[in-house]
C-alpha cells in the first residue's frame, strides 16, 4: 500500500496542508481578507478573486460553489470567509455549505463590523483563534487512494507533449493503479484530440457529455466569428514550435495519462474519491482551470510548462515539472522536477516514478518551489454572456 | 521517450507522422536519417519546432502523434520547417464558417 502523511478530517478524504482559509465573496472584500492572511500567520491563507457584488444568476451559482469547494477542500482544517454585506451571495450560506463538512467556519461582515479597520481588527482575531482550534492535529499515515490529484499545463511548448506532460501521465497511471483520483481540464485543449478521449471513456453517456462539452466550447469560438489562431496555440505556444489546437491538444491530453475516463464534472464541481481519471469542464486559462480542480477537492496539482510559469495556488500546493532543458536551467527556482531528461533518454516511465515519488513528498508536507516563494493566485471562472446566454436556455 | 529518435536531431512520435520535430537548434544543410535514406534541412529549424519528411500540397493533411495536426496552406518540401506560415488548423475555425455564412 502507498501512503503519504496527511491530516485526517472529520468527513472526507485527508488533507495533504492545514490552513485557515479566509474566503472572500467579492472583490471588495478581498484586500480585507487578503490583509487578514497576512496577519494572522503563515498557515492562514486567503483567496483574492475579482468576481463583482451582484452577478447573473448561473455565474452567481459558479462562484458559491467555487468557494464553498474551497472552504470544504481537505487542505482547509477551518475557515473564516468575509462579505462587504452588500452582496447577492450571503456568507452564512457559503459557512453552512463548509460547516457540512464538519470543518469550524466563521463569518465576518465589513459593513456589520463598521468598515475596513474594524474588520481587520476582527478578522485577524477570528483568523488567529481558528488557527488555534487545529494547530493540535498531526500528519497521520493514510493511503494514497485518499489523493485527488489534479493536473495543469501552462507556457506550453513543443517539450510538453513529447516529456512533461506523458511523465505527468505516467504518474496519474501509477496513482490511479493505487486507488485514487487523477484529473485534468482545459476543455478548449481537447479540441483535436476528442475522439482519442471519447474512445476512453467508460461509458455511453460520459462520451456524449465529453463530446457535448467540448462542441460547446468550439461553438463559443464560432459564435464570436472568430477562430482559435492567435490565442490558440497562444503567441508563446508558437514561439515554443506548437503550430494548431490539434497538436497543443494531443500533447496536453498525454498529461492524464492512458486510463480509462471515468467521468466529466463541470467547473468547481465535486471529483469523486478513490474515481480513477475523471474530467473537469474548464476554460483554458490556467489559474482559473487549477482552482476549479482545487475547488472540487484537489489536495495537490502538478503543473507541467515547456516555456516557463511560477504560478501557484494559496490552498493546494503546486508542483512544477519542465521537459525544456533551457526553462530547467533558467527557471530552476520555480521547478520541481526537471523532466527534460526525457530528451537525453530516461524512460517516461521512470520521470512518471520521480513525478508520483514527488507527489507523495508533497502531499506529506515537502513544500514545493512555489509554495517557499509563497505564489498563491487565485481567480475564479468568469462565464462570459455567451456562455450564460447558452447556460439560461438550457435551464 | 516515445517515439524514435532520428540521428540524436529530431523525434519521429509515430511511424505515420509526415513530420518530426527537432530536439536541438537546426542548422540548414544537416541530414537526418529517414527511411533508409536522409532527409537535408532546407533551412535553420529551432529546437521543439516541425520538419517536413515528405513534400506535400495545400490542403495536405499533417501527421504528429499518429494524428492530423492540421492540413498545409503551402507547396512544402522535404526538410521544410513546417508552422504557422504553411500550416493551418481545421478546429475552432469560426472564420470558416462566417466565409461559407457569406456564401449561402
Amino acid at each position: 500500500m502507498e501512503t503519504f502523511k496527511g491530516y485526517e478530517r472529520p468527513v472526507g478524504p485527508a488533507g495533504v496542508r492545514n490552513f485557515v482559509a479566509v474566503l472572500p465573496i467579492s472583490v471588495g472584500a478581498s484586500p480585507v481578507a487578503d490583509e487578514i492572511a497576512s496577519r494572522a500567520g503563515e498557515n492562514v491563507r486567503a483567496t483574492p478573486h475579482q468576481m463583482g457584488a451582484d452577478p447573473p444568476k448561473q455565474a452567481r451559482e459558479q462562484i458559491e460553489r467555487t468557494l464553498s469547494g474551497i472552504g470544504q477542500n481537505p487542505n482547509v482544517g477551518a475557515a473564516l470567509v468575509v462579505e462587504l454585506g452588500t452582496e447577492s451571495i450571503a456568507a452564512d450560506d457559503i459557512a453552512d455549505e463548509i460547516a457540512a463538512m464538519e470543518r469550524t467556519v466563521e463569518t465576518l461582515s465589513i459593513r456589520d463590523v463598521g468598515g475596513t479597520t474594524a474588520a481587520l481588527e476582527t478578522g485577524t482575531d477570528c483568523a488567529r483563534e481558528l488557527w488555534d482550534e487545529i494547530t493540535d492535529q498531526r500528519r497521520i499515515e493514510c493511503d494514497v487512494s485518499e489523493l485527488r490529484f489534479g493536473v495543469e499545463c501552462g507556457g506550453s511548448d513543443a517539450t510538453s507533449g513529447i516529456a512533461a506532460n506523458p511523465a505527468v501521465g505516467a504518474a496519474c497511471d501509477l496513482l490511479v493503479e493505487d486507488g485514487g483520483t487523477a484529473t485534468f481540464s482545459e476543455t478548449p485543449e481537447f479540441i483535436g484530440a476528442e475522439h482519442i478521449l471519447a474512445d476512453r471513456c467508460v461509458n455511453e453517456d460520459i462520451r456524449e457529455k465529453l463530446l457535448d462539452r467540448v462542441d460547446r466550447r468550439e461553438a463559443n469560438a464560432h459564435l464570436m466569428g472568430v477562430d482559435f489562431r492567435g490565442a490558440q496555440p497562444s503567441p508563446g505556444n508558437q514561439e515554443g514550435g506548437l503550430t494548431t489546437i490539434e497538436e497543443k491538444s494531443l500533447g496536453a491530453i498525454s498529461k492524464g495519462g492512458t486510463t480509462p475516463v471515468r467521468g466529466i464534472v463541470d467547473y468547481a464541481e465535486q471529483l469523486p474519491v478513490g474515481g480513477g481519471l475523471v474530467l473537469m469542464d474548464t476554460p483554458g486559462y490556467d489559474v482559473e482551470s487549477v482552482v476549479g480542480k482545487v475547488a472540487g477537492g484537489a489536495q495537490v496539482i502538478a503543473f507541467t510548462t515547456g516555456r516557463g510559469s511560477t504560478t501557484g495556488n494559496p490552498i493546494a500546493p503546486v508542483i512544477k515539472v519542465t521537459g525544456n532543458p533551457k526553462t530547467a536551467d533558467r527557471l530552476a527556482n520555480n521547478m520541481d522536477v526537471d523532466a527534460s531528461t526525457v530528451i537525453e533518454g530516461e524512460s517516461i516511465g521512470s520521470v512518471g516514478k520521480r513525478i508520483y515519488e514527488t507527489v507523495r513528498s508533497v502531499a506529506s508536507g515537502e513544500r514545493t518551489a512555489a509554495e517557499v516563494r509563497r505564489l498563491e493566485e487565485f481567480a475564479i471562472n468568469e462565464l462570459q454572456p455567451n456562455e450564460l446566454a447558452d447556460l439560461e436556455g438550457e435551464a | 521517450m516515445k517515439g524514435e529518435v532520428l540521428g540524436d536531431l529530431a523525434l519521429h512520435m509515430t511511424a505515420d507522422d509526415t513530420v518530426v520535430t527537432a530536439i536541438d537548434d537546426l542548422e540548414a544543410g544537416t541530414e537526418i536519417p529517414y527511411d533508409g535514406g536522409t532527409v537535408g534541412l532546407v533551412e535553420d529549424v529551432p529546437f521543439g519546432h516541425k520538419i517536413a519528411l515528405v513534400a506535400g500540397e495545400p490542403g495536405d493533411t499533417v501527421v504528429k502523434y499518429g494524428e492530423s495536426i492540421g492540413r498545409l496552406t503551402e507547396p512544402v518540401e522535404a526538410g521544410e520547417w513546417v508552422h504557422t506560415h504553411n500550416c493551418e488548423s481545421t478546429r475552432g475555425r469560426g472564420d470558416i464558417v462566417e466565409a461559407d455564412a457569406e456564401v449561402v
